[in-house]
């Protein structure tokens, strides 16, 4: 094959081809053209991606300017404020109990509902439209929606609980319950995005495997845990990292339900980023804040890549 | 006929049961926000079958905000975003994918870092970048850190590697540049990928919120999504109604789309998760 060989020597064999050009610029082409192609891309991920995310560490070593006064150097100054700052813990700790709670249940939901609706069932098209369509709606307008259902009084929980005599809290003003509701929102929301994956995967294994399974006589339980589960585990980690990543980036269900209230009940790590550099304006403190975060987005990127590459049971 | 064993029927019949009561919770909120927006407020929580229909909450909801602005700011947000995505992430998926230069594989791992550190995170220090513009409160300030897409460039890099040689080739012989080659030969045959992409990549940023929020302070810039929480927290009084017409509409259109196009949008978030 003509393309296998040297360009250089076949610059030297056929000096007339066109495809090849003159002299040393084949050595040189690929990487201007590479780097032109490249470019554009390049710039804005650096103005809008790299150079944020080290600005972020810088300013977390200054103070926050103020009026005529500049930014000083201060040190880990702001690191021992945050050590030392009640809500910071408070928004880690929620964060924690979030995550540990969203990404567990959306994933076990998406699993089940990707299996049934894989099978032929009653109405199988109405099934996959209504776990899907959370994932089209913006969070915006359906966190509204949420928040009538947890309106005290009149809101459609109370009036369903009224029906048995429960006495209903106030869902959202409640400590209580509040990160409990905004933690059913988030499930609610991504469950049916998890599902597509799941339903893709799930699509792409072997019937044969099933029935091979069914000669042996294997209960669908056997068969779920020893054969579908382990082959679905490259799904399972790709919907896993999303998970995680939506547990630390998407507040807009706070901003409309509770602005992180009751007494800092809901409020989580990006949502007090968003206090502390819009509303309070210490974009100083802002940035230390965000350093943790950036630093929680590495270690899961760092474990994606050392922990689960090898366990993963590749088809 | 999935399942390695016919299942019982009484089981068959619980899991349907199952999977109906689980689907009916999860269109709840959406059909509830239907039957307040088409009723009167005074049924906004009371169901009863002969509850008079009406568009007055649309009416309302229209004339009570610009939303027709929002509408406007919004699809050029969203188109903006898209062609210029389209157009940077085909670029840079085209060089990693068939030219070996300096420093090849560091950049790319540099781009793959923007599917971890999203831009989402890093709002306070964009949002010194953009006062630093001047484009504070502009609509291309909304779009600028999203346009350079690494989940796009990913996607087509993926798309494009697999596109045989021999085609690339053959037009190069023809005496095709690398750009008509891109063209005529990669573009084409990564429709499918372009349109998964273009799908996903509307439906995130019509729904997009806090760094419109933050970067946003007037009529003539807000999206929809940050029209509908002013809207929606601001001094109207809380007619849920009003509300949860203003909440349909704003997420009309993807809905529609969604409905008209069921299939292919599945199809597409699927093809974006599996590369």
């Amino acid at each position: 094959m003509m393309h296998g060989a040297e360009p250089g020597a076949v610059a030297a064999a056929a000096p007339a081809s066109p495809v090849r050009g003159r002299g040393a610029a084949p050595q040189l082409l690929p990487h201007i053209y590479g780097w032109l192609l490249l470019l554009p891309a390049a710039v804005l991920l650096a103005a809008f991606t790299h150079y944020p995310a080290v600005s972020t560490f810088i300013d977390s070593l200054f103070s926050t300017p103020k009026g005529r006064r500049g930014a000083a150097f201060i040190g880990l100054d702001n690191y021992q404020a945050m050590l030392d700052d009640p809500v910071f813990w408070r928004a880690l700790e929620n964060n924690a109990i979030y995550a540990a709670c969203v990404i567990p249940l959306s994933i076990a939901l998406a699993l089940t509902m990707a299996i049934l609706v894989d099978r032929e069932t009653a109405g199988r098209a109405f099934l996959r439209l209504s776990f899907f369509t959370p994932t089209v709606l913006p969070m915006i307008a359906v966190a509204n929606i949420w928040l009538f259902f947890y309106s005290p009084g009149y809101g459609l929980l109370d009036q369903v609980l009224s029906l048995f005599g429960v006495a209903a809290p106030n869902w959202l003003g409640n400590g209580h319950t509040a990160l409990g509701c905004l933690i059913a929102v988030a499930v609610w929301k991504d469950a049916g995005f998890f599902m597509i994956f799941y339903l893709a995967a799930l699509q792409q294994l072997s019937p044969q495997l099933a029935e091979a399974a069914a000669i042996e006589g294997a209960s669908r339980w056997y068969f779920f845990r020893r054969v579908t589960f382990p082959l679905l585990m490259p799904t399972t980690l790709f919907v896993l990292i999303n998970a995680v990543i939506n547990s630390f980036r998407l507040i807009d269900h706070i901003v409309v339900m509770t602005q992180g209230g009751p007494d800092n009940a809901t409020a989580l790590l990006l949502f007090y980023i968003y206090e502390v550099g819009f509303k309070f304006w210490d974009t100083a403190y802002a940035a230390t804040l965000t350093v943790v975060l950036l630093s929680l987005l590495a270690a899961v990127a760092l474990g994606q890549f050392v922990f689960f590459d090898r366990r993963i049971h590749y088809q | 006929m999935n399942g390695p064993r016919p299942t019982a029927p009484t089981s068959a019949v619980l899991e349907t049961a199952g999977a109906w009561l689980l689907a009916l919770i999860w269109i709840l909120p959406l059909a509830y926000a239907l039957w307040a927006a088409v009723h009167p407020s005074q049924y906004s929580a009371h169901f009863v079958a002969n509850a008079p229909l009406t568009v007055e909450n649309f009416v309302k909801a229209w004339n009570a905000s610009p939303f027709g602005r929002y509408f406007l700011n919004t699809f050029l947000l969203v188109s903006m975003i898209l062609i210029a995505q389209l157009v940077l992430c085909t670029l840079a998926a085209y060089a990693f994918a068939r030219f070996s230069f300096v420093g090849r594989d560091t950049a790319f791992v540099l781009v793959l870092l923007q599917l971890m550190i999203m831009p989402d995170v890093l709002i306070v220090e964009n949002y010194r970048t953009m006062t630093a513009l001047g484009l504070v409160d502009t609509i291309p300030a909304i779009g600028l850190p999203y346009m350079a897409s690494a989940f796009g460039i990913f996607l087509l890099r993926q798309t494009f590697k697999s596109v045989p040689r021999e085609l690339d080739e053959a037009a190069r012989v023809e005496g095709a540049g690398p750009l008509q080659v891109l063209l005529k030969v990669y573009v084409p045959l990564a429709k499918p990928v372009y349109i998964a992409y273009g799908l996903v990549s509307i439906s995130y940023h019509w729904n997009n919120f806090l760094w419109p929020l933050i970067v946003t302070n007037s009529v003539g810039t807000r999206p929809l999504t940050v029209g509908l929480q002013i809207f929606a927290s601001s001094d109207q009084g809380i007619d849920w109604s009003v509300i949860s017409a203003a909440t349909l509409m704003t997420s009309a259109p993807l809905l529609i789309a969604f409905l008209l196009f069921q299939r292919q949008f599945v199809q597409s978030f699927m093809r974006a998760g599996i590369r």
